[in-house]
């Protein structure tokens, strides 16, 4: 192939960058779709070029980019080309994709906000390098008129690139004031004011001590720290997201002309839309065709799926199992019952207002003592010296050793530890103060279906059936998409029993599956289809012929992890409750066979909310772990709240850890983590005590020079963010 | 001490001239992938002729 070679380039972004607007500009001309696709496997440099090179030759595909750090695709291609063709033509490839909804992505994409903190950080590096320089040569003995041009010239860096990046101190901290409030920000940015206007004063008359290196480089580590926070926050916050997106809300519409997909915002109430099997409602509305069964678990906690027949209510949110049904739409988007419920988790919020953090706690405590302390040794110099310059020299200098620049460091650099040590056990820590919280919880209510069990059913009596009664229902099972049919179908297929050869066999959608057996029928279904009296639990009835029908049991099965995160909890001497929406007798079993001494059945979503309530009025600190519509109250008006990445959208906002795997042992490591991580943070803020104790009275008798205060600043900044990092 | 006149702006436009190149680097979204960028280095795919 002829390639036409451009000239080499001495920079390389130089003649990149008009060649990236031009592509940018032709793409905009050929009205090209955007397709992100989500990459949970890959890991590596093959996997890079094996991706890009199997989504670039695919048809219609223009450009294919994958981002390693979020294990993401982003596809450039011709309009009409469907994020399904490119995930079939990766999983031929080898690789398991996802599509992603490319409206909630592309909110994440551009961090504003970080970028903005790193840019600032930037400058105070650049700005606190070249001013400590300065300094330098003025502690090793510069004099005269070198020293002073030094400090003007230090001015000259300090002022602007201050001005610059304390932007984001100075603004907390007039918000706080307003407020009439105290934050850390407060003697921060009195610290860095009173510094600068000290020095200006002092440079002007030719004085010895300039603090430009100190105001530069507590910026620059304060900056630091913000950094570090956010940075924690805004990958949580966009792996969060991400799961959002995985679910690209999606119908199908029938109309006049048959059936097409549209997007779930377009569709209006009176609309008729279908609803295959597996498929979750995308509205609240009434059958008027077909006939199923549908899985309401994650709305109200039920195992037990519910006959849906025509004319029955819908709700947004219930899950689809047997048959096709046509639903016309009576509520869409935010009317319906799935948005509404929402509404109670605003209820519940204002409890999770009232928590105040460490951090806030401390500079209560701090900042009225450093401003007075600052105070008393101007007031007293002055009276002593008579002289106003000695004595605010030396109330610059308490305020700039006491300033907390460690105090900063000491939260975010442990957080950051113990989040990213959380995030590879596979928990994203959302909220701020939320392993602050998770420490001091003492009771751990679980919500059952969906969380500690794995929402599949499990058949528990195989063994009080002959061997022909299990190939007939093996072969009867097989044509289903019941949960129930696929988990007898597995447990029967693992015992390697063979399918018995049946004849016409067909499903009724809500009942059950028949076939014919030799002339003689055969069906499995619900007690009431196949002439049977039902009893409690879960059960699939098997008649044969005019003979007796004979039942299989089914039990939920647990979480991987459930049992031993219940042990852990109950060895850590946490107290367990299992509260659900389901049966007594389902959640008693379930809690009996945990070991779990208190449980609570039938809970109206309202009313869990109203129990952990109950339990806080008694002083207990509540953890709830829960992934239901009917959890999302009570996961707020918990003091921490966990949920499953399988849980509800709204469940997973309404909680401050989302717990990645299937796996619920990450559980009681995280309460372990956290307790760590909080003794982490009570040490730092001793260890920046302790340097203040020594540091202020060499500041308040005045012995303190700018050498004394920078040494002291880095000294503690430095041993708080190592002790944090022990964490990993 | 004359040597100062020249040796402190230089100093500074050195410096000023990093701090450039990193605002560079931050505006064209070269932290976006760090993970991924780490590793294309290692691979062959566009050695002969830059990527289109």
């Amino acid at each position: 192939m002829e390639m036409s070679r451009a000239p080499v380039s001495a920079c390389p972004a130089c003649s990149a960058m008009p060649a990236a607007e031009a592509l940018a500009g032709s793409k905009e001309a050929m009205k090209d779709s955007t397709i992100s696709l989500s990459l949970p496997q890959i890991h590596c440099t093959a996997c890079i070029t094996g991706v890009e090179g199997a989504l670039r030759a695919a048809p219609g595909v223009r450009d294919a980019r994958v981002n390693l750090t979020l294990k993401r695709a982003s596809v450039s291609a011709e309009a009409g080309v469907e994020a399904g063709d490119l995930i079939r033509v990766l999983a031929d490839a080898g690789y398991e994709a996802h599509e992603l909804d490319a409206g909630t992505i592309a909110a994440t994409r551009t961090d504003r906000a970080g970028r903005d903190l790193l840019m600032r950080l930037a400058v105070a590096g650049f700005a606190s390098m070249n001013v400590m320089l300065l300094s330098v040569s003025v502690w090793s003995g510069a004099s005269d008129a070198t020293r002073d041009m030094f400090h003007w010239i230090s001015a000259a860096i300090t002022l602007p690139a201050i001005a610059f990046s304390g932007q984001p101190f100075f603004r907390n901290a007039w918000t706080a004031l307003r407020a009439r409030r105290l934050n850390m920000d407060v003697p921060i940015s009195l610290a860095i004011a009173l510094a600068l206007v000290t020095s200006l004063w002092e440079t002007s008359l030719s004085g010895e001590h300039a603090y430009f290196d100190a105001a530069m480089a507590l910026t620059f580590f304060l900056l630091a720290g913000r950094y570090l926070d956010h940075r924690t926050r805004a990958i949580a916050r966009s792996a969060a997201e991400e799961l959002t997106a995985l679910e690209v809300p999606r119908a199908w519409l029938v109309d006049g002309d048959g059936e097409r997909q549209v997007p779930v915002a377009e569709l209006r109430p009176g609309m008729l839309i279908r609803v295959r099997p597996g498929g979750r409602m995308p509205v609240d509305g009434v059958i008027v065709e077909g006939a199923s069964e549908i899985d309401r678990s994650l709305l109200t906690g039920e195992s037990l799926p519910v006959v849906a027949e025509l004319g029955a209510q819908v709700s947004a949110g219930e899950v689809n199992l047997t048959g096709p049904l046509v639903v016309r739409a009576t509520a869409v988007g935010e009317e319906t019952s799935l948005h509404r419920m929402a509404e109670l988790v605003a209820v519940a919020e204002s409890g999770r207002a009232n928590y105040t953090s460490l951090a806030d706690r401390a500079a209560k405590l701090y900042a009225p003592g450093v401003h007075i302390l600052s105070a008393l040794s101007f007031v007293g110099w002055w009276l002593y010296s008579g002289d106003a310059r000695v004595a605010l020299n030396i109330a610059a200098a308490v305020l700039i050793i006491t300033c907390p620049c460690a105090l900063g460091l000491a939260v975010p650099a442990v957080t950051t530890a113990a989040s990213g040590r959380l995030f590879r056990r596979g928990m994203l820590v959302k909220h701020q103060t939320a392993l602050e919280r998770l420490a001091e919880v003492d009771t751990v209510v679980f919500d059952k279906t969906g969380t500690l069990t794995a929402g599949a059913p499990e058949v528990v009596n195989l063994d009080r059936h002959d061997q022909a009664d299990l190939e007939i229902a093996l072969a009867l099972a097989e044509g289903s998409s019941h949960p129930l049919s696929v988990a007898l179908t597995r447990a029967l297929r693992a015992r390697g029993i063979a399918a018995a050869r049946l004849d016409e066999v067909s499903e009724l959608p809500g009942y059950g599956t028949r076939g014919s057996l030799d002339g003689l029928e055969v069906k499995l279904g619900r007690a009431a289809w196949v002439g049977a009296a039902g009893k409690g639990g879960t059960s699939a009835w098997l008649k044969i012929g005019e003979a007796r029908p004979v039942a299989f049991q089914f039990t939920d099965a647990l979480r991987p992890g459930a049992e031993a995160a219940v042990a852990a909890l109950k060895a850590q001497g946490k107290r367990v409750i299992v509260m659900s929406g389901d049966t007594a007798q389902a959640v008693e079993d379930l809690a009996r066979r945990l070991g779990v001494a208190q449980w609570v059945a039938e809970a109206l979503p309202g009313d869990k909310a109203a129990r952990i309530a109950a339990l806080q009025k008694d002083g207990a600190r509540v953890l709830m772990v829960g992934d239901g519509l009917n959890d999302t109250a009570a996961l707020t008006q918990a003091d921490v709240s966990i949920s499953p990445a399988s849980a509800l959208d709204a469940a997973r906002v309404a909680s401050d850890i989302v717990l990645l795997g299937a796996d619920l042992t990450p559980v009681p490591e995280a309460l372990e983590i956290a307790t760590r991580a909080t003794k982490r943070i009570r040490e730092n803020f001793t260890i920046a005590t302790w340097y203040n104790v020594i540091a202020v009275p060499v500041a308040v008798i005045g012995l303190a020079t700018p050498l004394v205060a920078a040494l002291a600043m880095s000294l503690s900044s430095i041993t708080v963010s190592l002790n944090a990092l022990r964490l990993k | 001490m004359d040597i100062l006149v020249w040796l402190i702006p230089i100093s500074l436009v050195l410096g000023g001239v990093g701090l450039l190149g990193f605002i560079y680097t931050v505006r064209s979204n070269q932290y976006d992938d760090p993970e991924g960028d780490a590793r294309r280095i290692l691979s062959d795919e566009w050695d002969d002729h830059p990527r289109p």
